[in-house]
């Protein structure tokens, strides 16, 4: 398989350090974990926002709940789309009403995934804030919209592909770019064939 | 100069015609609208055919050559829906089928069942492309209830009597019609179905209508029909003809009848020795919505059986036209009914001729002096002096059923799309050719 | 994995894993409808027409309210206040509205074949809310949806389905449906309403009540008209009930755990009777509920399927 056109962004320990210090940054901004509660889009955002939930209680000792969710009833792609999304089940089996929101996503690129995942989020009722926090905030937005927590700014070219793979459902951990232009193809084989290995935004 | 000796000479031809069990090439020769003569070429009809013009001779070599076809049921819908089919445009797709004779069942607006509508109908019918016979009602206005003036309609020219499309349900009725109609020597022709049995049903009870959830018309209901009115002809005498025999079971009983002795005869339909009930689920098709239904495998091969031990004495199409809009409806809505006179010479060399059932003058016994003899016809034979009524058929021609080719004014046919063999490339009425294919 | 068709005509014919996507799918939707807000904007902009040839409450709202938590605009046509009655036919009536710009067709007839004939007159995606005695397939999948739910699995379980076999289009699609997904299929009703050749479907059958229930999982109880004994098809109401009647003493005879299911509407102390209809193993409330997830889940899983797609 060839790597040559990638990159690797973050290793595992990399990762590790970003969740733990948005952990820290999270609790700071908000006083302590008191009325928060972390809402993860599925799928890689959700494993983050779990690991982020588990960091917090480590460091303050309290459980903060997590919500996973599922935003492809509220893409605004879906006329335009000749393949359906699978539909996965939303949990949030608590109140947001008057909460701390803070919104995990693996990857932050146009905003448009942030945007379906606030609407549905306020479907839920209506919280006091709602915070973002992503792994990786790329740029090219097309969308008024900024994290609150970042684990690592990078600078891409449009095309390029950013992948997060995590532990949770890819075996591996870490987080690669692929640079446009040189063989796509091949990149693209690598990345995603071997086993849903990875998310590309 | 010398007017020639004859007005048509069809050269070359095989000469079927089962009347009188000819069957080999030769000519045959035409004077004044008659049969003249039919001769193996000689030097004599070589100067005989020398001195007609070139439009006066039909080269017939490697065709056949038969008795214009009769199909003895039709529907041709006038008076009363000539938005479907009328006289004229029936008369041209008889011709475009071969058939040179037709007989048209009473079911019009008015029925049948005076003498005024047959006069009518046959008074339409004068300069069109195909001989034509009326038959007269049972009933009055095919209720079932009361016995139409059957003397009255013979004397106008009805040749049978039938309420086809529905069945005599009260056999009282049934009973003194066969009694009343032997005095003209004329037969009834049943449409057996049960009522009760049938009655709201829209396909064949079986699986088939089962999966689709179809209301059924149980073979039963014909058997029984049959049946009932076997067992009447047999009480009061009588000439019983059963049309479209489309059950296993009915084909039995007409042949117990037969071996009994009884005057019962009986026709068969192409569709139902082509078609099983189960081309319906498969998109619907309105087309395929006929009276009796379309049965089972099971009854396609007894049907065949019945014509190839002659229980079965005819094929007839029971040419039903409906217009496209009437047939694009829901499957329920739509009418019963399929058109069938230029299909039919297809179907039989298709389906019966070059799958071994039935020879070529078998097939052609059934489609010419076998629906003469039962209705006593003058037509059907090239026996000298007959009237020359003549079908050539291209015996192997494969063509495929278009829709825009039927010269019917209806479509409603389930054979759309279907390559047959077997195709007619001239029809003779009256010495003269109304049809010739390409 | 998606579905084959761009329309839901029947569950004849439809593949295990189809019908998994479609009950894997009114999952995630089930979730939607106990939120506060019961809505998403998925089908925005989208508008569905359902065609109502035949008198229908439930299915009919729950088809509406499906769409209408889709975010899908609506038309609702019924056969009284159309033109039916001034003789158009249904193809120029479908044609008619479709003109106006539509999207999806919800078609419950009377006769059978009606919504594959829908496929042949328009261009938009037909899904079938029951045509004639043929299928109900969307009913169906609800009693399976309902049934799994319970049991996590379909595949060796017991369904008998009892009452009107023969004029019954629920029956046939569940029979189609469970038979795909594994289960083992039982029917049972008088002899009078069992259709010709009923074993072909490959399912048991039973005139005897108490021998269909014996060993079974979930009962599915059928609606039993009263036009039926007018025509014949059986001697009285009474008679019926008590060959046929589902009563508490009847249970006994089932496997532990069991499931009374109805598609309703319910002929209470006909069919069933009240106490078992409202029993605790009685799932019929939560068939309604479930049918509502369903339903949005075919809407949702057919209306990414445009024309160009084929079949």
């Amino acid at each position: 398989m060839p790597r040559k056109k990638e990159e690797v962004l973050l290793d595992a320990q990399k990762i590790t350090r970003a969740t733990t210090r948005i952990a820290h940054e999270i609790l700071e901004k908000n006083s302590g974990a008191e009325n928060l509660v972390i809402i993860g889009i599925l799928r890689r955002g959700a494993d983050l926002a779990k690991r982020i939930a588990e960091r917090i209680k480590q460091i303050e000792g309290v459980e903060v709940p997590v919500g996973l969710l599922d935003i492809n009833l509220y893409r605004d792609d879906f006329h335009s789309r000749l393949d359906q999304p699978i539909v996965q089940r939303t949990e949030i089996l608590f109140d947001v009403v008057d909460r701390n929101v803070i919104l995990v996503d693996d990857v932050l690129f146009t905003g448009r995934t942030i945007r379906a995942a606030l609407d549905a989020i306020i479907d839920f009722g209506r919280p006091r804030s709602i915070q973002l926090a992503v792994l990786i905030d790329r740029g090219h937005r097309e969308l008024p919209i900024r994290p609150d927590y970042v684990g690592k700014n990078i600078p891409t070219s449009k095309e390029d592909r950013v992948l997060v793979r995590l532990e949770e459902r890819d075996n591996c951990e870490e987080v690669i770019i692929e640079i446009a232009g040189l063989k796509r193809k091949t990149a693209r084989s690598g990345g995603r064939a071997s086993g849903k290995g990875g998310k590309k935004k | 100069m010398k007017k020639p000796k004859y007005d048509l000479v069809i050269k070359g031809g095989r000469v079927i015609d089962p009347a009188f069990g000819f069957g080999k090439e030769a000519d045959v020769f035409v004077k004044e609208g008659r049969i003249a003569k039919i001769a193996r070429e000689s030097k004599v009809t070589l100067k005989e055919i020398s001195s007609l013009p070139e439009e006066n001779i039909i080269d017939a070599s490697g065709k056949i050559v038969c008795p214009g076809l009769i199909d003895m049921h039709v529907h041709f819908r006038e008076p009363g829906f000539e938005g479907k089919e009328t006289i004229i445009t029936g008369c041209r797709a008889a011709a475009a089928g071969g058939f040179t004779t037709v007989c048209c069942m009473p079911n019009t607006s008015p029925a049948v069942d005076n003498q005024e509508t047959i006069e009518f109908i046959l008074s339409r019918s004068e300069g069109a492309d195909a001989r034509l016979y009326v038959v007269g009602a049972i009933t009055k206005d095919l209720k079932g209830a009361e016995l139409a003036e059957i003397g009255d309609l013979v004397k106008g020219g009805a040749v049978a009597i039938s309420d086809d499309g529905a069945y005599v349900q009260n056999p009282e009725i049934m009973r003194r019609a066969l009694e009343y109609a032997k005095m003209f020597d004329i037969p009834i022709i049943t449409h057996a179905e049960d009522e009760y049995l049938c009655s709201g049903g829209v396909m064949n009870e079986s699986f088939e209508g089962t999966r689709l959830g179809m209301k059924g018309r149980p073979a039963v209901g014909e058997v029984i029909a049959v049946l009932r009115d076997i067992k009447l002809c047999q009480f009061v005498g009588g000439r019983l003809h059963v049309a479209h025999v489309s059950t296993a079971g009915a084909v039995e009983a007409i042949r117990q009848a037969k071996k009994e002795g009884l005057n019962v005869t009986a026709e068969a339909a192409p569709h139902h020795f082509t078609l099983t009930d189960d081309a319906i689920g498969k998109e619907f098709d309105t087309n395929l919505k006929v009276n009796p239904p379309l049965r089972t495998k099971k009854d396609v091969d007894a049907v065949i059986k019945g014509l190839v031990d002659g229980t079965i004495d005819c094929i007839a199409s029971d040419h039903a036209p409906h217009c496209e809009e009437e047939k694009d409806v829901e499957f329920d809505q739509a009418p019963p009914g399929m058109i069938g006179l230029e299909t039919t010479l297809g179907l039989v060399k298709t389906y019966l001729i070059d799958k071994g059932y039935l020879s070529w003058a078998d097939a052609i016994r059934k489609m010419t002096v076998g629906p003469a003899r039962i209705l006593g016809l003058p037509v059907g034979t090239l026996e000298k002096d007959s009237s020359a009524d003549i079908t050539i058929i291209d015996p192997d021609k494969k063509w495929t059923v278009k829709k825009e080719k039927f010269h019917s004014k209806s479509q409603n046919s389930p054979f759309i799309g279907w390559k047959l063999s077997g195709k007619v490339s001239h029809t003779i009425l009256g010495g003269k050719a109304v049809y010739s294919g390409k | 994995m998606k579905l084959k068709s761009r329309h839901l005509l029947g569950l004849e014919g439809m593949a295990g894993d189809e019908l998994k996507l479609i009950l894997d799918t009114a999952e995630s939707f089930r979730e939607i409808i106990e939120r506060p807000i019961k809505k998403v904007p998925t089908l925005r902009g989208m508008t569905v027409l359902n065609l109502f040839y035949e008198p229908s409450t439930r299915t009919r709202i729950s088809f509406e309210l499906a769409e209408k938590r889709l975010s899908a605009d609506t038309i609702n046509f019924s056969k009284s206040m159309s033109s039916v009655t001034k003789g158009e036919t249904l193809k120029d009536t479908v044609q008619n509205i479709e003109a106006l710009k539509i999207n999806m067709i919800v078609i419950r007839h009377s006769s059978s074949g009606v919504p594959y004939y829908l496929t042949q007159c328009t261009d938009s995606n037909i899904i079938n809310a029951g045509d004639g005695r043929h299928e109900h397939p969307t009913q169906a999948l609800l009693d399976m949806f309902t049934i799994r739910r319970k049991y996590g699995r379909l595949d060796g379980l017991r369904v008998v389905l009892i009452g009107d076999i023969k004029h019954s289009r629920v029956v046939r699609s569940n029979i189609w449906g469970l038979k795909a997904m594994g289960a083992s299929v039982a029917v049972c009703g008088p002899s009078t309403l069992l259709p010709y050749e009923v074993e072909k479907f490959g399912v048991d059958i039973y005139t005897d009540l108490d021998k269909a229930m014996d060993g079974a999982d979930v009962v599915n109880i059928m609606r039993i008209q009263l036009e039926r004994q007018q025509a014949g098809l059986f001697p009285s109401m009474r008679e019926y009930t008590n060959l046929f009647g589902v009563t508490r003493d009847r249970l006994r005879l089932l496997n532990k755990n069991y499931t009374i299911m109805h598609p309703g509407p319910i002929n209470r102390g006909v069919e069933v009777t009240s106490d078992v209809a409202d029993s605790k193993s009685s799932v019929i409330l939560e068939q309604v509920t479930n049918g509502q997830a369903v339903r949005m889940a075919i809407l949702y899983l057919l209306s990414g399927k445009k024309r160009e797609e084929g079949e």
